[in-house]
């Protein structure tokens, strides 16, 4: 994947250099080339991460079918061809029923949670912001930390799951609180006032749940194996779950992409220039809330990547939101069914939780990342 | 061709009185220049106008109240440089200039060929072709301020507002902006209302000068009537001498000690 990218960039400056090199003749107008040349191959590498992270994914785990027999009965499963794979139909079964949901799941929360955290930084226009920052993580917490503790003879007779219900409600209830607050700052609702609301609702929220906790002690550890994130129990059912809220939320983001670039130059520029700023803050935090809460409630907390996802697409494909927004959904999705490998493979069969193991790759993976931008 | 009129425009920082009601007109292709010290409110005057602060009384172009437009709208007929522009580093200058072409795009949709082509044209008019693909990151600040100034041609709206325009520029590349302006006002035009510190500066480009002291209106008129010594002694506190020259250009000179 690092070398990939490196080489897109290099044609890309290569590219630039050409576009001054023929500003002399201002009818070719060099720049328009550029932007629409250097576009479509961002856009291929995308998918091509998705598609082999996706496979990666279903090839890849401790119980089942050898790697090499899933990939040929993946291939047999193509219209046209035709393969013994040798597999039985209860080891297919462990590739369709455990791993495919597990890795599509993971893609859509990396995903989700990459595009809501490039989202909310160009809405914020700050690159620190992560997708848990008006309390959406939090609110999840709290509610599913109800659901364990006081709340469990009244939810135990729901016919739908009460944990990822109550922790995607809650989630939108307290950034809903957060953004009333942030307009209660005398006056003005601005990103700052938004923000810092943000980290009050935040400790406060957190603060209910750790009384919570704190007095219903044994559920600790039901709660934090909750928290600490569960792609290990994906299921078709989940995936189905969170879909509609996912789609929404991205072509919604998407839509707006061109609004973000608009507000990279302030929201006071922006609103000079036309842009309906409020609505378009309001919009775009709305849509990520909904995408962040819904993941949230099904994987639990996966820290890390919505921040670490958008940086790096700004590093190796820059700062534009046209192509930031669609690459870090698409190397976001990539990146958390990657992840979500080694976690499964080498602690088989008691399982790292993914916030761990995206945190211990990422981590490292971007301090390279940066160290060879800023050596180019 | 459009003329801007002031009726009663008065800004309020809660209890801070920031401009008294402002009544003038600026009529089609004049230039205006707001002096006045620091926190006079000719900022707080050119921010009411784009909106960015509230304001009572009426702002009109060509007569009607910008009110009754639509955001967009607005943004067609009025460009606001501001004091501090917010430069994207790693956007380029032809992104940068695009921008300006934002009040002409739907709010799904992208900007159009005929778009791109404005922007690109932009920048060839003011020579700007060879910054389309640097970013603004990697230019110096007369470089960026010439940008600035690109995007808000690029709105081709027939208002230009610029809030201290040259402030950080050195004396080459405030002319040269200047310039710029003085130019683009012949071919198109256009109407400008300019904030500006360098009285020497203010006077040779505007048409008329307004002086606002504490928010108040304190002296307006050509360059020759507001820029006196005993005038600018008492509302700035300096010591100047102002000397005139024969081309009708006045040039204020600051003046060191008690000679005065």
């Amino acid at each position: 994947m690092i070398s990939e990218p490196q080489a897109v960039t290099t044609r890309g400056e290569g590219l630039e250099t050409a576009a001054v090199g023929t500003g002399a003749s201002p009818d070719e107008r060099p720049d328009r080339q550029r932007s629409r040349m250097s576009d479509a191959p961002w856009m291929a590498v995308g998918i091509a991460a998705v598609v082999v992270a996706l496979l990666a994914g279903v090839v890849v785990g401790p119980a089942g079918p050898t790697w090499w027999r899933t990939a040929l009965e993946l291939l047999d499963r193509l219209p046209l061809i035709s393969i013994d794979s040798g597999i039985s139909d209860a080891q297919w079964n462990i590739v369709w029923q455990i791993r495919a949901p597990r890795a599509v799941l993971g893609g859509l929360v990396g995903a989700t949670l990459s595009i809501a955290g490039a989202g909310y930084q160009g809405v914020f226009r700050n690159p620190l912001v992560d997708p848990y920052l008006l309390g959406a993580a939090a609110g999840a917490g709290l509610g599913a930390t109800l659901v364990f503790s006081v709340f469990r003879e009244v939810t135990a007779g729901w016919v739908i799951d009460p944990a990822p219900a109550m922790a995607f409600l809650v989630a939108l209830l307290t950034v809903f609180v957060t953004y009333v607050v942030g307009g209660a700052f005398g006056g003005q609702r601005t990103g700052v006032t938004l923000v810092l609301a943000g980290v009050a609702v935040t400790s406060f929220v957190t603060a209910v749940q750790t009384f919570i906790l704190q007095r219903n002690v044994e559920v600790v550890r039901e709660v934090y194996n909750w928290i600490l994130g569960r792609l290990s129990t994906a299921q078709w059912g989940d995936v189905r779950l969170v879909t509609p809220y996912v789609v929404v939320s991205a072509v919604v983001l998407l839509l707006h992409r061109r609004h973000l670039d608009l507000l990279r130059v302030g929201e006071d520029e922006a609103a000079t220039l036309g842009a309906p700023v409020a609505r378009v803050r309001l919009v775009v935090v709305i849509a990520a809330t909904l995408g962040t809460a819904a993941v949230v409630s099904v994987s639990g907390l996966i820290g890390f990547i919505g921040i670490i996802i958008p940086h790096f697409v700004r590093l190796v494909a820059g700062a534009g939101h046209r192509r930031v927004l669609p690459l870090s959904l698409m190397f976001g999705a990539a990146f958390l069914i990657l992840a979500d490998i080694p976690g499964r493979v080498l602690t088989d069969p008691a399982e790292t939780p993914i916030g761990v193991v995206t945190a211990f790759i990422g981590a490292p993976f971007f301090v390279v990342v940066l160290r060879a931008r800023a050596r180019s | 061709m459009s003329s801007l009129g002031f009726v009663s425009v008065s800004v309020d920082y809660g209890r801070r009185r920031a401009l008294a009601p402002f009544t003038t007109t600026v009529h089609s292709g004049e230039w205006l220049g707001l002096i006045g010290p620091n926190g006079a409110g000719k900022s707080s005057l050119l921010r009411a106008v784009v909106g960015l602060v509230e304001s009572r009384g009426d702002v009109l172009v060509d007569g009607s109240p910008l009110t009754l437009r639509t955001r967009r709208r607005r943004a067609e007929l009025i460009a606001y440089v501001p004091q501090l522009p917010v430069i994207p580093d790693d956007m380029t200058g032809f992104e940068y200039v695009l921008l300006g072409r934002s009040p002409y795009v739907g709010y799904f949709g992208s900007e159009s060929r005929h778009d791109k082509a404005m922007a690109a044209n932009v920048l060839e008019r003011l020579e700007l072709t060879q910054f389309a693909a640097r970013r603004l990151g990697q230019l110096s600040g007369g470089e960026r301020q010439r940008l600035v100034i690109a995007r808000a041609l690029a709105q081709e709206a027939p208002i230009l507002l610029l809030d201290e325009p040259t402030s950080s520029l050195d004396i080459g590349h405030q002319q040269q902006a200047l310039e710029l302006v003085a130019r683009l006002r012949r071919e198109h035009g256009l109407t400008v209302v300019s904030a500006m510190h360098d009285l020497t500066l203010a006077g040779q480009y505007s048409d008329r000068l307004v002086l606002l002291h504490e928010g108040q209106r304190v002296a307006s008129g050509p360059a020759a009537d507001v820029l006196q010594a005993e005038t600018l002694a008492e509302f700035y506190g300096v010591r100047v001498t102002v000397h005139h020259e024969p081309d009708g250009t006045v040039v204020v000179i600051p003046r060191r000690g008690l000679e005065f």
